[in-house]
C-alpha cells in the first residue's frame, strides 16, 4: 500500500499528490512514468512522474480527471492509501548539453516537463520553458517552472492570463527572432493535439522534437503490447521503448484512434459509480 | 499347481473420466471446466496403478515426484500422506494437477498405458492438492536458517518453485514480481476456467508461510538491476522472468483497434478481470466474430475466452493442419466441444479496418502441406490464387512470445542468445555471471509450466551448492 502524503488541488479537475514510494523515488529519472491501481477492482493507469524526492522517498504525480480512475483518485485525501504503485517505468529522457532547448508543457503536461526542464538546466542547457493552458484556472506550477527553466513564457488559449495564444506561437516567434538554427531541440508534452501541433510547426522549421506519448497500457513492462505505436513505420511499445519518441516520426492518426477504442467502456465505467451501493458516496 | 505369488490384480482398462461442466453451459461462464474427482474416484483410479518395479512414470516428471509412492498412499485413502509425498518435490501440486501435459510426461511412460489407458496421475494429484487446500495445509519441514539471502526475479512457475526449494533449505528468499500479484503466467495468462486464480493464490500463500517474502510491484531492471540486488546483499539471484514479449505477424493492419496480442487479451481478462467489467474497471472489447491466429495452448485459451466474453463466433486460424496443432489434445477437444471453429491451413496476409481504425476483415491465404521442415513438421506452402476475405471484428495474435528483455538488457555480463534468451546450463541453470542462475521460458523460449518448474528446481539445487561452496 502506498500512502498519499500530500494533496494539492490546482483546479476542480487538476490535482497533485505526493505518494510515499521510496523504491521508485530512489531510482527514477526525468521522463519516466509510474503505473498505479487504486484498489482491488481498479485498472492500471500510467502517469508520468512530475517530481521526486529521493530523501523523503516520494513521487509527485499530477493528473487531470478525465475518467473513472482519475476521478476516483481525485476524491481521495491525504493519509489514504493506493493499493499499487509501480515504477519507474519507461526509458528516462535523454539529457545532455544540447544548447538552447525549448521545453513546452501544455495543460496537465506542464507536470511531466518539469523534471526534464530541471535536468536539462542542470546539464548546462539554456532552457526556454513554454507553458500554457486553455484558461487561467487550469494553469499551475508557473513558479516551479520559472525556477526550473532559464526563461519562461506563459500562454492561455483564451487570453484570461498572460499571453493569449498557443505554445506554437511562442515556438515560431523564438525561431524567428533568435534563428531556428540556434534551437537545438524542442520537447513537447501535453494533450495529443497540442504535441501534434508543435510537431507540425517544428517539422517545417527543421527542429528535432521529442514528445512523451500517453498510450493505453495494461502491464507497462512490454508484456502486452497494448501501447503499440508506429514510429517511422516501425511498431514500438510506448511502455518500454518510450514514452519519448521523435515526434516527427510518430503516426498520430493511429495513436489517436487506438486511444479512443475503449471510449464507450470508459463512459460506462464513469457512469457506474453513480449507481454504486457500497456507501462510499459515489467515489467508487 | 499352487500359485504362491500374490493374487493377480484385476486390470481396469480405462481411466476414470474427469467430471466437467457441460460444454454448452461452460462456454458462457468462467468457472472451472473440469470439476475434479471425488474421493472414491481418486482412490479407485490410484488403485489402477500396477506399482510396477521399474517405475517408468518417474522419468517423465520434470520435478521428480515419487509418483508410485503417492499413488500407493492415495490408493489406501491416505491423502495427507499422498500430498506430503508429492510436496517433497512439487511446490505447486494444485497447479500441476490442472495444467501439466501429463500425456507427454508421467502418463506417457505408464506401464498400464502400454495396453490400456494410463493411470490418471494428474487427476489424482489435483484431488490430493485440492483436498489439502480445503482442509488445511501442513507445512513441510524447513531447515535451520543459513544466513544466505537469495533474490528470485519473477514469480511464475520457475520462480515460485525455486523460491520454495531454497526456503526449505533454510535460505532467506525474496521474490520480486513486476505485476501487482504473484503467480506470473498462472495469473495473467492461463484462464480462470482452466486454473482458478484462488488456487494459484492459495499456493502462493503456502510459499509465504515457508518464510518467502514476495515483493510485488517490483520491476527488476527498473527499480533495481540484478547487479544492484547483489550489491545490496543478495548472495545469489535466480532469474525466471518468463516469455513476456508478444510476437506479432508483421502484416499490414496489425496496429488497428481490435487487434490484441494474446498476452493483452488474456491479461485484461484474467489478471484484470475484464470479464467482470464494469464491476472491475478494466474493459475488454469483443466483437461478434473473433479470429485467433495460432494453434498452441495460448491460442486455444484465447479462442475459448472469446466465447465466454460473448463472441458469437470464435475461430482458430492456423496455417498447418489439425495434426500439427501444437496445443494439448485435451485443449483442442475442449475448444471443439465449446464451439470454437477452426480455419486450418489458413494464414492472414493483411487486416483491414474501417474509418475509425477498427478491424473489419482479414485477407487470408489457403495453404497446403509440403515437405517436413527443420522442426520435423510439414511446412505449409501457400496455394496460389487462394486469397479470400474473412469478416472479423476482433483479432488475437497468439503466435508465441519471446523473452521479456528488461532483465537481460540491464544485467552486465549476462550472456544472451540471438533470440534474446538468457544462456544458462540445462544441468545447473548457471549463467555466464557468477552467482546468477536462470530458468524457465526466459531461457528456453515459451514452453510449459512444468518445464519451468523443473528449471526452477534445478536452479535452486545449484544455488544451494553455490552457497555451500561460498561458506567453505
Amino acid at each position: 500500500m502506498y500512502k498519499i502524503l500530500r494533496k494539492e488541488v490546482f483546479s476542480p479537475i487538476i490535482k497533485l499528490m505526493d505518494i510515499e514510494a521510496p523504491k521508485v523515488a530512489k531510482s527514477c529519472q526525468a521522463g519516466q512514468f509510474i503505473i498505479l491501481r487504486i484498489d482491488e477492482e481498479g485498472e492500471r493507469i500510467p502517469l508520468t512522474i512530475a517530481d521526486f524526492d529521493r530523501e523523503k522517498g516520494t513521487i509527485t504525480i499530477v493528473y487531470q480527471e478525465v475518467g473513472k480512475t482519475t476521478e476516483q483518485l481525485g476524491a481521495m485525501e491525504e493519509g489514504q492509501f493506493i493499493q499499487d504503485f509501480v515504477g519507474p517505468l519507461g526509458e528516462p529522457s535523454h539529457i545532455e548539453k544540447f544548447g538552447t532547448v525549448l521545453v513546452v508543457g501544455g495543460g496537465v503536461g506542464i507536470a511531466p516537463v518539469h523534471p526534464i526542464a530541471k535536468a536539462l538546466k542542470e546539464a548546462g542547457n539554456h532552457v526556454v520553458g513554454i507553458i500554457g493552458s486553455r484558461t487561467k484556472d487550469l494553469l499551475f506550477w508557473e513558479d516551479k517552472m520559472r525556477a526550473a527553466c532559464t526563461e519562461l513564457h506563459v500562454t492561455t488559449d483564451d487570453g484570461s492570463y498572460a499571453r493569449k495564444g498557443f505554445g506554437t506561437d511562442v515556438i515560431k516567434e523564438i525561431a524567428e527572432t533568435r534563428g531556428k538554427e540556434n534551437i537545438a531541440l524542442v520537447i513537447a508534452i501535453g494533450p495529443q493535439p497540442m504535441m501534434k501541433a508543435c510537431c507540425n510547426v517544428t517539422r517545417e522549421l527543421g527542429i528535432k522534437t521529442v514528445v512523451s506519448l500517453n498510450a493505453l497500457m495494461v502491464d507497462g513492462t512490454g508484456m502486452c503490447g497494448c501501447c503499440r505505436v508506429s514510429v517511422n513505420g516501425e511498431t514500438k511499445f510506448v511502455c518500454v521503448d518510450g514514452p519519448e519518441f521523435d515526434g516527427h516520426q510518430v503516426d498520430w492518426a493511429e495513436l489517436s484512434k487506438r486511444g479512443a477504442y475503449f471510449r464507450e467502456e470508459e463512459q460506462r465505467s464513469k457512469e457506474k459509480k453513480h449507481t454504486c451501493k457500497c456507501g462510499c458516496g459515489g467515489g467508487k | 499347481m499352487t500359485d504362491t505369488s500374490k493374487p493377480k490384480k484385476k486390470i481396469v482398462p480405462n481411466k476414470a473420466p474427469m467430471p466437467a461442466q457441460d460444454p454448452i453451459v461452460r462456454a458462457k461462464n468462467f468457472s472451472e471446466v473440469a470439476t475434479g474427482y471425488t474421493r472414491e474416484t481418486a482412490v479407485a483410479e490410484a488403485q489402477r496403478c500396477l506399482q510396477c518395479k521399474n517405475e517408468p512414470c518417474r522419468q517423465g516428471c520434470p520435478v521428480e515426484v515419487d509418483i508410485p509412492s503417492f499413488l500407493k498412499l492415495a490408493a489406501e485413502g491416505d491423502f495427507s500422506g499422498a500430498i506430503a509425498k508429492i510436496k517433497e518435490k512439487n511446490a505447486l501440486p494444485a497447479v500441476c494437477g490442472r495444467v501439466c501435459p501429463q500425456e507427454n510426461q508421467c502418463e506417457k511412460y505408464c506401464t498400464l498405458g502400454k495396453k490400456h489407458e494410463p493411470v490418471g496421475i494428474g487427476r489424482i494429484e489435483r484431488f490430493c492438492a485440492d483436498l489439502e487446500l480445503e482442509t488445511g495445509v501442513k507445512l513441510p519441514e524447513v531447515a535451520p536458517a543459513t544466513g544466505f539471502k537469495v533474490a528470485v526475479v519473477g514469480s511464475g512457475p520457475a520462480g515460485l518453485t525455486c523460491a520454495s526449494d531454497l526456503a526449505k533449505l533454510g535460505h532467506k528468499v525474496t521474490v520480486f514480481e513486476a505485476l501487482h500479484v504473484a503467480g506470473g503466467v498462472l495469473m495473467y495468462g492461463i484462464p480462470e476456467f482452466r486454473l482458478p486464480k484462488a488456487v494459484v493464490q492459495a499456493e502462493v500463500q503456502n510459499l509465504k508461510k515457508l518464510g518467502v517474502d514476495i515483493d510485488v510491484n517490483s520491476v527488476v531492471g527498473k527499480f533495481s538491476t540484478v547487479d544492484e540486488l547483489m550489491e545490496a546483499g543478495f548472495d545469489a539471484v535466480f532469474i525466471g522472468t518468463g516469455a513476456g514479449l508478444p510476437y506479432f505477424m508483421k502484416i499490414p493492419g496489425e496496429n488497428l483497434c481490435g487487434v490484441y496480442s494474446a498476452n493483452e487479451f488474456l491479461t485484461r481478462t484474467n489478471l484484470m478481470k475484464a470479464y467482470k467489467f464494469p464491476d472491475y474497471d478494466t474493459p475488454i472489447r469483443i466483437g461478434k466474430k473473433v479470429a485467433v491466429l495460432g494453434g498452441g495452448n495460448v491460442a486455444m485459451d484465447a479462442a475459448r475466452t472469446a466465447l465466454r466474453l460473448g463472441a458469437e463466433e470464435s475461430w482458430i486460424v492456423y496455417r498447418r493442419s489439425d495434426k500439427e496443432l501444437p496445443a494439448r489434445h485435451e485443449e483442442v477437444e475442449h475448444a471443439h466441444e465449446e464451439g470454437v471453429k477452426f480455419a486450418l491451413l489458413t494464414s492472414p496476409t493483411r487486416i483491414n479496418g474501417d474509418d475509425n481504425g477498427v478491424v473489419k476483415s482479414m485477407e487470408c491465404l489457403k495453404y497446403e502441406l509440403g515437405e517436413p521442415d527443420a522442426s520435423g513438421r510439414r511446412s505449409p506452402v501457400a496455394i496460389k490464387g487462394s486469397e479470400y476475405t474473412m469478416e472479423v471484428d476482433t483479432v488475437v495474435v497468439a503466435i508465441g512470445q519471446g523473452p521479456n528483455p528488461l532483465v537481460p538488457r540491464t544485467t552486465k555480463g549476462l550472456e544472451i542468445n540471438k533470440k534474446g534468451n538468457i544462456v544458462a546450463s540445462v544441468e545447473t541453470g548457471a549463467t555466464s555471471k557468477p552467482g546468477v542462475y536462470a530458468g524457465g521460458d526466459v531461457v528456453t523460449g515459451a514452453a510449459t509450466v512444468i518445464m519451468a518448474m523443473g528449471a526452477g528446481k534445478i536452479g535452486a539445487r545449484s544455488i544451494h551448492e553455490y552457497l555451500q561452496s561460498k561458506k567453505a
